[in-house]
């Protein structure tokens, strides 16, 4: 065998043993998809259907009982909302943290990465307390609110880290031409980290999108997003495995869609850097 | 009968118009509700009330039951008022009712409060007020395999001995064909496993607590009658009964894997269904078994609709709450889904009606077990609280959770039956002195 | 001067957090030292430190520690060794590369709560799930996942969901490496197990540094897919510290017992950032 055999047979071994981990993983995915489209008999029947004539009936139930629209609507306005405000806030204090470190700039990113770890239900009652004083129960501003905070330790992290990518000679550069801090953050910072900024945003908003806890607890009939959607769907009395798989598939295809579109963005804001 | 309801409804119209005019702006009242196959209907029949009443608008929150008890519990304890009409059971309702956080249920004489049945109604009030309105209410029953009984040449009668009920487990138990003897819960909650291992520890004469309110957990009742049934799913039952309850069990029923499932009457309806159901020619029902006493040998539940106080909209939802309950509503499902779905379990003229007798096979059985139930004498020796598979005290809800997690614990055999029983009744214990019972 | 500056870009977050732990912790403070249950309205009598006792000599507490540490533990172990494996093995040109990347990391971006249920319902059940049809077909006893190893079951799917993530990370990273010196090695004669060993795997030091940090945070705190799959049991074989908390806090509605149970956390989850960030922070350009 020569040296370019070789690398064939090696090449086929790589992709057959990729494809097939690949699909593996993939599997459930697969698996809540397929079903979505069975009669509920059909979904619990065992040896599993794998053969069996698609039925739309699950989906259109689905959207019959619970307006879809509203809880997709619902969704993307909190994900996208929080994720604009927390970048509005997240990236003056991550530049300043990057460009201009001082001595505890250390024990500040930890401290605030340090507020993520409080399990949210710990706090459930606090913030429940405040939401019905501020009247923002069932508000979509209220989710954006916490969405927002939630996020904020990891997207302030992941923009310091971007940030200390820009080779300094740049700014060092401009600020000889006498440019203001924020004209600094705009004209440079910006465009340089852009790959980054994107990146993070998207981390965050499929966080928000899947963010089940908030959402259920400080919601009622006004601003119930996807997740608050599927909870009308686990566990009814009665059979429901296809009805909750159209759930599922419909509640997650845009955010999986999302994610291949954007997968490349989405891998340079999680590598932190680490790769120029 | 159909032509008198569609009258009602149009009279209903008229007067309610008439009001309308008079406010013109519309309310808009939150429901909130369990996703249960009835509540479902009763969403999608709504627009029927939004017609007759075109100054209320509905709006619906379907949860599944444990996301909704917390939702509500939060909404109500914390006075937030985000709820207008809440879906509540028979549990929380005395409880919430004595301390003012619902409003009574007013009815007019059209409603014929009379009508609902006097275990339900009794289970709903406090101190003969009506605070939340049954929607459709349930007790346990036992459901068979008709044919595969008969195949192994016993019978199953009304009340039968537990004794009974393990020989033909024993008999029907047959794995490599993909059918086990018999399906109980076992998911660990109050609600969930709890509701049947009480009923089932009522009849071999347990009880929660004695008349001082001292936990009995480890009680020979209690003891006899665990370990009857972990040794019957253990030897009978299928795989996995640690983590079925009533859906899971349900689908296994339907699929033709159970022989007995001792369950709640709703179920009747869903097994004998031939859309969901693949044995559904083949099922047959008997009352709850009993060993001891056949006291609280089955449950009582209702779920059922309630208004809380801090609502702003009380005449708007007193509204709702009595034309979901109504003789008409019950008429409205029979006329558009046919009288095999109507809510059941709340009025005794459902019972009495020849249409759902002929629709419904369960209809008797489930009357029967219904009224068998006695939530305020429930034990064999006597307890201080209200409640046949629960005692209806704010605490019982931690105490019921930790002992079902226990008694999970116990039917895998991580734990024995003894020491399972002994840290329930050692953590109920410290509960009820936590709270000054003692 | 440029000290205000700095400040002023720094306020915004800074303030915000602060808010955002200070004043729910405050509270949670104060309810911790009271008796506060929401089903026992007007009674908020000062009790000390009771509740911090009662939760602390709960059944479930010292499970619950354990198994916080030993999902953590496992899961961190799984998704940073197989995600090497795997971002190693699709790094070398195959057929179809794009389409095995899409596949791999989509479980990333499915919901906790869903692929909990799928996998409860759909894959581990022991009647009808796939895996017991799997184990029927091949003549063995199918196993009842969630009740004989439910600890095993919420480290699979967690370990499923966070696997994406690490791949993401480190498939990147590898294609950074630098070609030129690999094929140099390979010239020299080196085996690909030593090419993988002294160059790819200090190479990819700092992205498993940044994968260990993220994924902590998130572990720490799993909640849906207990919830979903074994509600923490049977007993408390799956019962971590945040389902701990959420039971006394939503099904026993003891919001003064939950307080300190999240207070708890707090300095749980500091403990282990603290020996975490000594561990790997030199990796991290901090």
């Amino acid at each position: 065998m020569n040296l370019k055999q070789k690398n064939k047979v090696r090449t086929w071994i790589v992709g057959v043993s990729a494809w097939g981990i690949a699909l593996l993983l993939f599997f459930p995915i697969l698996w809540m998809f397929l079903t979505s489209f069975k009669t509920e008999l059909q979904a619990i029947s065992t040896p599993p259907t794998l053969v069996f004539e698609p039925t739309l009936e699950n989906f259109s139930l689905v959207q019959e009982r619970s307006d879809y629209l509203k809880h997709a609507i619902n969704s993307i306005v909190t994900s996208f909302g929080a994720t604009i405000l927390a970048l509005l806030i997240a990236i003056p204090g991550a530049y300043a943290m990057a460009f201009y470190p001082g001595k505890r700039t250390k024990d500040l990113l930890l401290w605030m990465l340090s507020t993520k770890m409080l399990p949210a239900v710990g706090v459930l009652v606090p913030i429940y307390i405040l939401y019905r004083d501020y009247g923002l129960l069932d508000t979509r501003l209220g989710l954006i609110i916490i969405f927002t905070m939630m996020n904020l330790p990891i997207v302030v992290w992941m923009l310091f880290s971007y940030f200390k990518d820009i080779p300094r000679e740049i700014l060092e550069a401009c600020r000889m031409d006498g440019a203001s801090p924020m004209g600094e953050v705009v004209k440079i910072v910006m465009p340089l980290a852009w790959g980054g900024i994107a990146s993070t945003g998207l981390l965050s908003i499929v966080l928000c999108w899947n963010e089940a806890f908030w959402s259920l607890n400080l919601t009622a009939a006004d601003a119930g997003t996807l997740t608050a959607m599927i909870a009308s769907y686990s566990s009814p009395e009665g059979l429901f495995w296809a009805k909750l798989s159209a759930a599922s598939t419909l509640a997650c295809a845009p955010i999986v869609a999302f994610g291949w579109l954007c997968q490349k963005q989405l891998v340079q804001g999680l590598t932190f850097g680490a790769v120029k | 009968m159909k032509f008198l309801s569609r009258a009602a409804l149009v009279s209903a119209a008229t007067i309610s118009l008439g009001i309308s005019s008079l406010a013109s702006a519309v309310e808009e009242i939150t429901i909130a509700t369990v996703n249960n196959g009835h509540m479902i209907e009763m969403q999608k029949l709504s627009s029927h009330f939004e017609k007759a009443n075109p100054d209320i608008k509905l709006k619906w929150v379907t949860l599944e039951e444990g996301v909704l008890r917390q939702n509500v519990t939060q909404d109500i304890a914390n006075k937030s008022g985000l709820y207008d009409v809440m879906t509540i059971g028979m549990y929380e309702t005395p409880i919430w009712g004595k301390r003012g956080w619902l409003k009574e249920i007013n009815t007019d004489a059209s409603y014929d409060v009379d009508d609902i049945l006097p275990a339900v109604r009794k289970g709903l009030s406090v101190d003969g007020k009506l605070y939340a309105a049954p929607f459709y209410g349930e007790s346990s029953m036992i459901m068979y395999r008709k044919d595969l009984v008969e195949k192994a040449g016993m019978t199953i009668e009304d009340r039968p001995t537990w004794g009974h009920i393990r020989d033909v487990a024993a008999a029907l138990h047959k794995p490599k064909d993909g059918v086990y003897g018999i399906c109980l819960r076992g998911k660990s909650g109050w609600g969930d496993n709890m509701a049947f291992i009480s009923t089932m520890a009522n009849s071999f004469g347990a009880r929660w607590f004695d008349e001082k309110w001292k936990p009995q957990l480890t009680t020979p009742a209690w003891t006899h009658a665990v370990s009857f049934y972990v040794d019957l799913l253990k030897n009978y039952g299928p795989p996995g009964s640690s983590s079925n309850s009533f859906n899971e069990i349900l689908a296994l029923f339907n699929e033709g894997k159970c022989g007995i499932w001792i369950d709640a009457t709703i179920a009747a309806s869903f097994v004998s269904d031939p859309k969901q159901s693949k044995v559904a020619d083949k099922v047959a029902f008997a009352q709850s078994p009993v060993a001891v006493t056949d006291k609280g040998a089955n449950w009582l539940w209702a779920w059922s609709l309630a208004i809380p106080a801090a609502t702003k909209h009380a005449d708007a939802a007193q509204k709702f709450v009595t034309w979901a309950t109504s003789k008409e509503y019950i008429q409205l499902v029979a006329d558009t889904q046919g009288w095999g779905s109507v809510p059941t379990g709340t009025r005794t003229s459902t019972y009495e009606n020849p249409e759902f007798l002929k629709a419904a096979v369960f209809a008797s059985a489930e009357l029967k077990a219904i009224n068998s139930a006695n939530p305020e004498d429930n034990t064999l020796e006597p307890s201080p609280y209200i409640g046949v598979q629960f005692a209806a005290i704010p605490e019982f809800q931690a105490i019921g959770m930790a002992t079902g997690q226990m008694l999970t614990g116990a039917l895998t055999g991580s734990v024995s039956v003894e020491k399972a029983l002994q840290s329930a009744n050692v953590s109920a214990d410290r509960q009820m002195r936590q709270s000054g019972y003692y | 001067m440029q000290r205000a500056v700095t400040r002023t870009l720094l306020a915004p977050s800074v303030i915000s957090l602060l808010l955002w732990m200070i004043v729910p912790l405050a509270m949670t403070i104060y309810f911790s030292t009271i008796r506060y249950n929401l089903l026992y309205p007007g009674e908020h009598n000062f009790t000390g430190l009771l509740n911090y006792e009662f939760f602390v000599t709960d059944p479930g507490f010292w499970p619950a520690v354990n198994n916080t540490l030993i999902l953590l533990g496992s899961v961190l172990a799984i998704t940073v060794v197989l995600g090497v494996a795997l971002s190693a093995l699709i790094d070398q040109p195959f057929f179809g590369r794009g389409a095995v990347r899409v596949l791999l990391i989509s479980p990333f971006f499915v919901m906790p709560t869903v692929s909990a249920l799928i996998w409860k319902n759909m894959m581990m059940n022991p009647v009808y799930g796939v895996f017991a049809w799997i184990s029927q077909t091949l003549g063995m006893e199918p196993m009842d996942w969630l009740a004989d190893v439910p600890l095993f079951s919420i480290i699979i799917m967690v370990s499923w969901q966070w696997l994406p993530f690490a791949i993401l990370v480190f498939v990147t990273a590898l294609q950074s490496q630098d070609t030129e010196q690999k094929e140099a090695a390979r010239m020299d004669g080196a085996a690909s197990w030593h090419i993988f060993r002294y160059l790819t795997i200090p190479h990819l030091a700092r992205p498993v540094a940044v994968v260990i940090m993220i994924e902590t945070i998130f572990l720490l705190v799993v909640f849906a897919e207990i919830y979903v799959s074994t509600g923490g049991g049977p007993g408390y074989d799956s019962t971590n510290l945040a389902y701990l908390i959420y039971s006394q806090a939503l099904l026993q509605f003891d919001v003064g017992i939950a307080s300190a149970g999240g207070l708890f956390a707090v300095v749980l989850a500091n403990i282990v950032a603290f020996f975490l960030i000594r561990a790997i922070g030199k990796n991290l350009t901090v």
